[in-house]
C-alpha cells in the first residue's frame, strides 16, 4: 500500500532532466536556451519563437527579474517587521514568471495562484496592491478587469477550472485571446486540475496551463504528487505538453509563445511544465529545514535564473554600467514605493465587513449591519470601541 | 497530570491511539516530516513509520475517498484537513459517502473515520484559513460532530473519536493551539465524560451561555466579567455539536430561564438556530425571554484587519446577555 519507495524516481534534486533518475522517465527533454553558465544554446524548434528578442529586450527581462526579486525581498522584510501578516516568496521562480508573463498579450487573461506575484507585476498590478491581501486589508488587492488578472487563488488548483471556463467564453465569442492558468506541481494532484484538463481538451479551449514545478508543495516533494514527469500527465488528457527549464527566461518565453499561438489559432490547450525551484520557504510561516536538505538548495543556487541571464548579458557585452545602474535604480524605486504604499495604506473600517456581500440589498444582512453599528455606537466613540474589540 | 498545550495534547492522544490499535492510520498533507502545519502530528511519522502516518498527495477528495476504502478494509483512518477552508473539495466524499455508508449497507459497513479540522479565526490568516464550516456537517445525518475547548478534552476526545465506529468530525480551535492546560494522560476512556455529552463549565443561575471550541474561553471570561456586575452566568461547553446533549441543555435552561448561544460561524442556518429552536420547543414554558444568538455575521470571513468585528467578543457576548436579561443593551428601544 503505502510503500516507502512509492515516490522513487521523482525529479531528482540534481537538476532538471540531467540526472540518471529523470532520464529513465518518459517524456520530452527539458528545453533549455540558456545554460546555467549563461551560454546561449540553440534549439531548432524553440529558437524561432524568441528570435525577435533583441539586446534591449534581454536587458528589460533582466530588469524585470531583478525588480521582482527585490519586491519579494522587500515584502519578506515587511512581513518580518510585522507590516504583512504573511508572504509567499517566489525566490528562484523569477524566470518562470517573467518569461511566461512577458509572452502574453494585454487582452489575454491570467488566473494566478498566491505565489505568482511576478506575473501580477508584469501585468501592471502595483506592488502595494500585491501585498494588500497579505497585509489583511482586503481579500483582493486589485480589480481583475483593469489588468486582466484574476485574484490570486489560495484554494489549490481551483483557478485552472476558471481559466478553462474563461477560455470557453473566448471561444464562444470568436476572439483570439488566451486564458492562462498558473499553478504548482502539488496542484496537479487536485481533482479540480484534472477536471480542468478534461474540459480544456473536450472543448479544445484556448487555455494555457503553466505549472511551475518548484519541487515542493509545502513539505511534500514533487515525487509524492506524480510518479511520472508532470508534463507527461497532459498526454493522458489529450493535451500537448512541453517541459522547459523554468530558470531559463528565454525557454519559458518561447514555450509560452508556442502555446498561446496554438491557442489563438484554434489549436486548443497546451500544458507547460516549467522546472524550477522554490529557494525560500513556502511562506514566511514555514520552516523548510524540517523537510529539505541544504545541499539541494545549494545545487539549485548554481542554476539561479537571474545569475544565468546576467552571465548571458555579460558574454554578449551587454552588461554595461548604464544597464546595471538603471536596473538598480528601478529596483530601489519600486521597493521604496512598495514600502511607503504598504505603511501608508488606509486602515479598513469596521462596517466594511458588510460591504459587497451581495450586489443588491439583502434585508437580513442590513439588519445585522444596523445592529452592529448600534453596538459600536453604544461605546460612545465607535473608533475607540473598535480598537478595544478583539478576538479575546 | 501534565501541563500541555492544546496541540501537544492532541498529539499525545493520537500517539496513544496509534500505539493501542494497529489499524489506526493518520493521513493528510504535510503531516509527516513537517509534523503538520500546526505541528499537531509532530514526531509521529518518525516513531510509527510512513505506513501509519501518511503524507498524502495534495488532494482532499482523494484523501477522504481513500479513507473510505481503508475503512472498508478494516482500518480506522484519522484524516487531517489542513485548514477549515480546504474541507470543501472533500465535501462530496464526506456527505455522500462517509456519512451514508452505514445506512446504505444497513450496518454492514462501518466508517470509523476521524476527520480533524483546525477551524475558526482570530489568527490573522489569509482567505480560506479561518472558517467555521461545522453547520454543513451537523446538517448531515450519519456524522458525529465534536469540537474541543481545552487540552484535557482534546486529549481524551480525539481518542474517543478514533475509537468510535461512527465517522466523527473533530473540530480543533486553531487559535487555542498554544493555550496550556492540565492533562491527565492516564484518564480511562470509559470513565471519561462521553463524547456525546456537554459539560457545565461554570455554574450560574441567571443565564445559560452556550459555546463550543474557541469561544468557550471567551464565554468563561464573559461569565467572570458579568459576575462583577452581579450577574450569574452558567457556561456550557457543548463539546458534541451532533448529536446535541439536550438533557444537559434543558436542565440548565429550566434553571436559568434564559439562553444565549455564541459561535464564530455565520448566524443564518448556524448551530445557534438549531439550539434556539429546539430549546424553545422543549422548554417554552421555562423561558423568560427569547433565546439570543451572538455569532459571526452573514458575511464571508473577512480580511484579518477587521476579523475581530466578525468574531464574537467578550463585550458582544455580554451585550447578548443583557438582551436576554432585558437589561439596557445596544438594541434597547428597537423592536424585534
Ligand atoms: C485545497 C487546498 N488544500 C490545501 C491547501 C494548503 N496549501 C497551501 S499551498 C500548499 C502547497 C501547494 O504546492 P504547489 O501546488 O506545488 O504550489 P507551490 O506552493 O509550490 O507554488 C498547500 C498544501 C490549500 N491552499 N488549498
Amino acid at each position: 500500500m503505502f510503500t516507502d519507495d512509492a515516490g522513487k524516481g521523482g525529479i531528482a534534486a540534481g537538476g532538471p532532466g540531467n540526472s540518471a533518475e529523470s532520464n529513465r522517465r518518459t517524456g520530452g527533454d527539458l528545453v533549455q536556451l540558456i545554460t546555467p553558465g549563461g551560454e546561449r544554446v540553440s534549439h531548432p524548434e524553440f529558437d524561432p519563437w524568441v528570435r525577435d528578442v533583441n539586446d534591449e529586450q534581454l536587458g528589460a527581462l533582466y530588469e524585470d527579474m531583478v525588480v521582482i526579486r527585490r519586491i519579494d525581498a522587500e515584502a519578506t522584510a515587511l512581513q518580518r517587521q510585522g507590516e504583512l501578516a504573511l508572504w509567499p516568496p517566489l525566490l528562484g521562480q523569477e524566470a518562470s514568471q517573467i518569461g511566461s508573463a512577458r509572452a502574453l498579450r494585454d487582452d489575454d487573461f491570467v488566473f494566478p495562484s498566491y505565489r505568482d506575484n511576478g506575473v501580477a507585476y508584469c501585468r501592471g498590478v502595483r506592488p502595494e496592491a500585491i501585498v494588500k491581501a497579505w497585509r489583511g486589508n482586503a481579500l483582493a488587492g486589485w480589480d481583475p478587469f483593469t489588468v486582466n488578472v484574476a485574484t490570486q487563488q489560495i484554494i489549490i488548483g481551483a483557478q485552472t477550472l476558471h481559466a478553462t471556463g474563461y477560455a470557453m467564453g473566448i471561444q464562444n465569442d470568436g476572439a483570439d485571446s488566451v486564458a492562462v492558468a498558473y499553478f504548482g506541481d502539488g496542484a496537479t494532484s487536485e481533482g479540480d486540475v484534472n477536471e480542468a484538463l478534461v474540459f480544456a481538451a473536450s472543448f479544445q479551449a484556448p487555455v494555457v496551463f503553466i505549472c511551475q514545478n518548484n519541487h515542493w508543495a509545502i513539505s511534500e516533494p514533487v515525487r509524492l504528487q506524480s510518479h511520472i514527469q508532470i508534463a507527461d500527465r497532459a498526454a493522458g488528457f489529450g493535451i500537448p505538453s512541453m517541459r522547459v527549464d523554468g530558470n531559463d527566461v528565454l525557454a519559458v518565453m518561447a514555450a509560452t509563445r508556442i502555446a498561446t499561438n496554438r491557442a489563438r489559432h484554434g489549436g486548443g490547450p497546451t500544458f507547460i511544465e516549467a522546472v524550477t525551484y522554490r529557494m525560500g520557504p513556502h511562506t514566511t510561516a514555514d520552516d523548510p529545514t524540517r523537510y529539505r536538505d541544504a545541499n539541494e538548495l545549494e545545487d539549485w543556487a548554481a542554476k539561479d535564473p537571474i545569475a544565468r541571464l546576467k552571465s548571458l548579458l555579460e558574454r554578449k557585452g551587454l552588461l554595461t554600467e548604464a544597464l546595471e545602474t538603471a536596473v538598480a535604480a528601478k529596483a530601489d524605486a519600486v521597493a521604496k514605493a512598495l514600502r511607503a504604499g504598504t505603511i501608508n495604506m488606509p486602515e479598513p473600517q469596521p462596517l466594511d465587513i458588510f460591504k459587497h456581500v451581495y450586489s443588491t440589498p439583502h434585508a437580513p444582512l442590513e439588519r445585522q449591519q444596523d445592529h452592529y453599528s448600534r453596538y459600536l455606537a453604544s461605546f460612545g466613540d465607535p473608533a475607540e470601541a473598535a480598537s478595544e474589540e478583539g478576538a479575546r | 497530570m501534565t501541563q500541555m498545550t492544546f496541540a501537544r495534547a492532541i498529539n499525545a492522544g493520537l500517539r496513544k491511539s496509534l500505539e493501542n490499535d494497529p489499524k489506526v492510520i493518520l493521513m493528510g498533507e504535510d503531516i509527516g516530516a513537517l509534523g503538520g502545519v500546526f505541528r499537531v502530528t509532530d514526531g509521529l511519522q518518525k516513531d510509527f513509520g510512513k505506513h501509519r502516518v501518511v503524507d498524502t498527495p495534495l488532494a482532499e477528495s482523494g484523501i477522504m475517498g481513500t479513507a473510505v476504502g481503508l475503512a472498508y478494509r478494516g482500518y480506522r483512518p484519522v484524516v487531517e484537513i489542513q485548514f477549515d477552508g480546504f474541507i470543501y473539495p472533500a465535501f462530496d466524499q464526506i456527505v455522500s459517502q462517509v456519512a451514508k455508508m452505514h445506512y446504505r449497507t444497513q450496518g454492514a459497513v462501518k466508517m470509523p473515520i476521524t476527520i480533524r479540522v483546525p477551524f475558526g479565526g482570530g489568527i490573522g490568516s489569509p482567505e480560506h484559513h479561518s472558517e467555521s464550516p461545522e453547520a454543513y456537517f451537523t446538517h448531515t445525518s450519519g456524522l458525529r460532530v465534536v469540537s474541543v475547548s481545552n487540552p484535557q478534552d482534546a486529549h481524551t476526545m480525539i481518542q474517543q473519536a478514533i475509537a468510535s465506529d461512527d465517522p466523527v468530525l473533530y473540530f480543533e480551535p486553531k487559535r487555542r493551539y498554544h493555550d496550556k492546560g492540565e492533562v491527565d494522560e492516564s484518564l480511562d476512556l470509559g470513565a471519561a465524560l462521553s463524547l456525546e455529552r456537554a459539560r457545565v463549565v461554570t455554574e450560574g443561575k441567571d443565564v445559560t451561555l452556550l459555546a463550543y471550541g474557541p469561544l468557550v474561553k471567551t464565554a468563561k471570561d464573559a461569565a467572570l466579567a458579568a459576575a462583577d456586575e452581579g450577574i450569574s452566568i452558567e457556561v456550557i461547553d457543548l463539546r458534541s455539536l451532533a448529536p446535541l446533549d439536550f438533557a444537559t441543555l434543558e436542565a440548565s435552561v429550566r434553571k436559568t430561564g434564559r439562553l444565549v448561544i455564541t459561535h464564530e460561524a455565520s448566524q443564518t442556518g448556524g448551530l445557534g438556530a438549531e439550539v434556539a429552536a429546539s430549546i424553545t420547543e422543549r422548554c417554552f414554558y421555562h423561558l423568560e425571554a427569547a433565546p439570543v444568538r451572538v455569532t459571526g455575521f452573514d458575511v464571508p470571513y473577512p480580511y484579518s484587519k477587521v476579523e475581530m468585528h466578525h468574531l464574537p467578543s467578550l463585550d458582544r457576548i455580554l451585550d447578548g446577555v443583557d438582551r436576554a436579561l432585558g437589561r439596557p443593551n445596544s438594541l434597547s428601544g428597537l423592536e424585534g
